[in-house]
């Protein structure tokens, strides 16, 4: 029961993200990453429009702002994915 | 980690809006077509962008929806007021409560301040009332036509508007507590807050001189009306001429402190290098060897009347704008058709003061095929336009010339 009421309440605050604008992003390797941890906090919206313009170093650069100014909790792994992935299918 | 505030604040706004009667509009792949999109923004800008309404707002580009960031069309800029309801949005972090004024406080002290106090709206209200007209303009805004580009919302020329602003001075209400000669920057908080616990919740400084400035408001009415929710409802700081990071929404907060205020959104945020462009206004206990906050805004102009590449007839035809600077008001618009060897000045349209919008119009007698429109303002301090970018990491300060085409048949 205490499952389910976790669920009822993750089912009523998801409510808005799903009036929100779906952004399909590229498929690839490591797309379930970034939908994973970077639309925790905000629209996936930020990466087509910041592209295609930064070069590996600069979609680095971008995820560790998101890991270390905004503290954003994602794992190594997931971080060297999520860098591959916009590098590949979003940078120049 | 999401924060209990988080779901509190989202499922609040939720039920609001739904009682309200309003709901989010929903995207369609046709509207996006149909976006006007200022050329030179990273290409990929189209594929996300779109019309969209907020509740309580005409159709503005959206650009992002969490947090929001929405610009306005240059259609929404010909006016030295901004109406409401097309005034532009901007947010940092995506937890943004629907303020309920019936336990609204801001909280008023700070280690600067002699006492506390706690003030509702009509606290607020029964001060004495003061008004400013006002550009409010995003520090990034033109941040998509930097060259090379750099990160961040891309913004076209729409992160800007200007309202009349209604509201308690903030030197009243920093009397309220009253202040020790030590202060030396006032902070301000706002309801809005981070969606992870760890990300550092949007707050920011002025220095002193700045917050005691008669101009310098805590506002709550917006062109005669209560703030939109978007624009900070029930009341945000005003601080003309000074770029909009400063202007807090749904502020709830303001401290007093006799040390610099120490927040990634002062430092390393919202940072320009030192020494490249002309600002005058200096924020000196938070400036550091490279670098120094964004203040004062470069003096500007937009024309607003055609965009580049728009189809006109040939014979007279009026091409009009907005200029505006950091609060020293507009001296002079300058207009050229032969890119830039020669200039004509434009004609200055209502003055609704050293911080508004000031309009202008120039007579353009259109030739058959290309015609050039190059336009320039001066501040009364003698400060221009830039012909080449200042080029800066964060994309701030953007004030190059406009040159467009009009293709006269």
């Amino acid at each position: 029961m205490r499952r389910l009421a976790v669920a009822l309440v993750a089912a009523t605050i998801a409510l808005p993200a799903a009036a929100e604008a779906p952004i399909q992003l590229k498929k690839g390797e490591g797309l379930d990453k970034v939908e994973g941890n970077c639309a925790a906090c905000h629209t996936l919206a930020y990466i087509p429009m910041n592209s295609p313009y930064l070069d590996a170093k600069g979609w680095d650069a971008e995820v560790n702002k998101m890991i270390k100014a905004y503290g954003a909790p994602i794992d190594e792994a997931d971080a060297k994915a999520i860098k591959e992935y916009l590098s590949k299918n979003y940078g120049i | 980690m999401l924060t209990r505030r988080h779901l509190l604040g989202t499922a609040g706004a939720s039920a609001a809006l739904a009682a309200s009667g309003l709901s989010l509009p929903k995207f369609s792949e046709a509207e996006a077509a149909g976006v006007p999109l200022t050329p030179g923004i990273p290409a990929g800008v189209q594929s996300i962008a779109a019309m969209e309404a907020l509740p309580g707002k005409k159709p503005l580009i959206r650009l992002a929806d969490r947090p929001p960031n929405y610009e306005a069309p240059l259609e929404y800029l010909r006016t030295p007021i901004t109406p409401n309801d097309e005034f532009f949005v901007r947010y940092h972090l995506a937890d943004i409560p629907e303020v309920d004024v019936k336990t609204y406080r801001i909280k008023v002290g700070g280690d600067g301040a002699n006492g506390q106090a706690e003030l509702t709206l009509d606290d607020l209200k029964t001060m004495p009332a003061f008004e400013v007209v006002a550009v409010n303009q995003c520090s990034g805004n033109r941040r998509g036509l930097s060259k090379p580009h750099v990160p961040g919302v891309e913004w076209g020329y729409g992160a800007m508007g200007c309202a009349r602003w209604k509201g308690a001075r903030l030197k009243d209400v920093l009397d309220k507590v009253g202040l020790r000669k030590e202060t030396i920057e006032i902070e301000f908080g706002g309801a809005d807050g981070p969606v992870v616990d760890k990300t550092p919740d949007f707050v920011k400084s002025i220095p002193i001189w700045k917050a005691l400035d008669e101009s310098t408001l805590v506002a709550y009415e917006m062109n005669g009306q209560p703030l939109p929710h978007f624009n900070g409802f029930p009341a945000r700081v005003i601080v003309p001429g000074w770029t909009g990071t400063y202007w807090m929404k749904h502020v709830n907060a303001i401290s007093a402190l006799t040390r610099p205020l120490t927040s990634f959104w002062m430092n390393p945020a919202y940072r320009i290098p030192r020494g490249k462009f002309p600002v005058v206004a200096r924020f000196t206990s938070q400036e550091y060897a490279p670098n120094t906050p964004i203040t004062e805004m470069v003096v500007n102009s937009l024309i607003t009347s055609h965009r580049d590449g728009a189809k006109i007839k040939t014979g007279k035809v009026t091409v009009s704008g907005l200029a505006w600077d950091g609060g020293y008001g507009i001296r002079m618009v300058e207009v050229s058709t032969d890119g830039g060897k020669s200039w004509s000045t434009a004609k200055l349209g209502e003055d609704l003061g050293r911080f508004a919008f000031r309009p202008w119009s120039f007579e353009l007698s259109a030739r058959r095929g290309r015609n050039t429109i190059m336009v320039n303002a001066t501040n009364k301090i003698g400060q221009t336009q830039v012909a080449d970018l200042i080029f800066n990491g964060a994309g701030y300060h953007n004030n190059v010339m406009q040159n467009i085409t009009l293709n006269a048949a």
